[in-house]
């Protein structure tokens, strides 16, 4: 019950700017008819504004392109066949009048007009709609979420000129078992209520890091340290060590072998996801010594 | 009324999935689960590096290594290809983590063309 009132307060209060599509693909009037086969086609769109300059001049759909093919499909401009009388919005007006509108009208593309400029600046369908009530939806929820269970407030009550957790974990094991403590680390930090994309990067981090010290060093250890601004995780092994470090950070670059390759690992993308995931990743390895990475998300601006 | 009408819209759940891939339900009857991006990739380095939150994995391994990688990066349903089973431990985890399973005759390409065709959108690599 509460999600329907939301929705209701929502689609008075969201206005169509917000949730309007705004790079909008358009045609010209005086292109062909002929070239709207490949448009559509390719673009996978049923139908596009026609602007003249910034003026919206009309709409081309594939309803009519279909009647002007079946009409013998004499070549002429698109200015010729466009539906002219077209039904638009602006910009500030709320979804409530456009969903009405919508109901009573039977379709469901509609131009937005900006009330000064008196230009076209996007579309909007039924689709977009729901999709930004569901964003809406979903971030109110998330956020109720947070407000409840939060225990990353922990650090808001904690009287202290520095604070931290540290989680340590021991790596080892067979390789199909690979998983395990990175599954720990991403509940632990679900548990304390980090932002969904923080606790995914994190969990992939461990994720590859775990997998790589079982497969060339059998064993190791991994420490995570969770501060206000930051998790930092660092990954230990006594392993062979890497000869090229540089080498190991390309794409696609792997010393895996084929029982590695078999459960779907060592396609050399490890290191490079790592990467991707962290804001400050550090390798250090000493051939014979043992391998040390080092990754740091920064949880104090979730993407 | 106007947020079921918007899943109807926008998502496919694991039945009408099942139904496109001629496919079936290994574990997760009970569970409901709305996709609305589909990876499909053997190498599950691939799919740490590229999936969506929530996503239908397509692959053709069935060892637990799967399911372990698709808890790291929060894939909602996994589906088999070639008519491959899971292997018994991986679908004991796949039940504790409760990952939905599905299995299905189709080979990769197949599946990804029809799933491609009634208009789910695959995981854009950024």
């Amino acid at each position: 019950m509460t999600e329907v009132t939301k929705v209701q307060e929502l689609v008075y209060e969201l206005k169509l700017r917000d949730v309007m599509k705004k790079d909008v693909f358009s045609v010209a009037p005086g292109m062909q008819m002929s070239e709207l086969r490949e448009i559509f086609r390719t673009r996978r769109i049923s139908g596009a504004p026609v602007l003249d300059g910034d003026r919206l001049a009309g709409i081309i759909s594939i309803e009519d392109f279909i009647r002007w093919l079946s009409d013998g499909g004499k070549e002429c401009r698109i200015s010729e066949k466009m539906s002219k009388r077209v039904e638009t919005f602006y910009s500030d007006d709320t979804l409530v009048h456009a969903l009405n509108k919508m109901e009573a009208a039977g379709f469901g593309r509609f131009p937005i007009i900006d009330r000064q400029t008196g230009g076209m600046c996007g579309i909007v369908t039924k689709g977009n709609i729901i999709e930004a009530l569901l964003k809406e939806l979903e971030i109110d929820f998330h956020e109720e979420e947070i407000r409840r269970y939060r225990a990353s407030h922990i650090f808001e009550d904690i009287r202290a000129d520095k604070s931290t957790l540290i989680f340590q974990y021991r790596i080892a094991g067979e390789l199909s078992e690979a998983g395990t403590t990175s599954s720990g680390l991403k509940t632990t930090l679900k548990r304390l209520g980090f932002h969904p994309d923080i606790v995914r990067r994190s969990a992939i981090i461990a994720y590859e890091a775990e997998t790589n010290v079982l497969i060339n060093a059998k064993e190791g250890k991994m420490v995570v340290r969770v501060e206000p601004a930051e998790i930092y995780m660092k990954i230990e092994d006594k392993g062979p060590g890497i000869p090229d470090v540089e080498k190991v950070m390309e794409p696609g670059f792997s010393t895996a072998p084929d029982w590695v390759r078999e459960l779907g690992f060592g396609a050399g993308m490890g290191l490079p996801n790592i990467k991707k995931c962290s804001d400050k990743m550090v390798l250090n390895s000493t051939v014979g010594k043992g391998t040390c990475l080092e990754a740091t998300v920064d949880i104090r601006q979730p993407q | 009324m106007l947020t079921r009408l918007a899943w109807q819209l926008i998502n496919m759940d694991i039945k009408e999935i099942t139904r496109i891939l001629e496919a079936d339900i290994v574990y997760g009857e009970a569970l409901n689960r709305e996709i609305t991006k589909v990876a499909a990739a053997d190498l599950m380095s691939d799919v740490l590096s590229f999936s969506k939150e929530g996503a239908l994995l397509l692959t053709g391994l069935t060892n637990s290594q799967v399911i372990r990688t698709a808890e790291m990066s929060d894939i909602g349903v996994i589906c088999f290809v070639r008519g491959k089973k899971p292997q018994k431990n991986m679908l004991e985890l796949g039940k504790e983590r409760g990952i939905p399973l599905l299995a299905t005759k189709l080979s990769m390409y197949e599946a990804c063309g029809r799933l491609y065709q009634k208009g789910l959108q695959g995981c854009e690599c950024n």
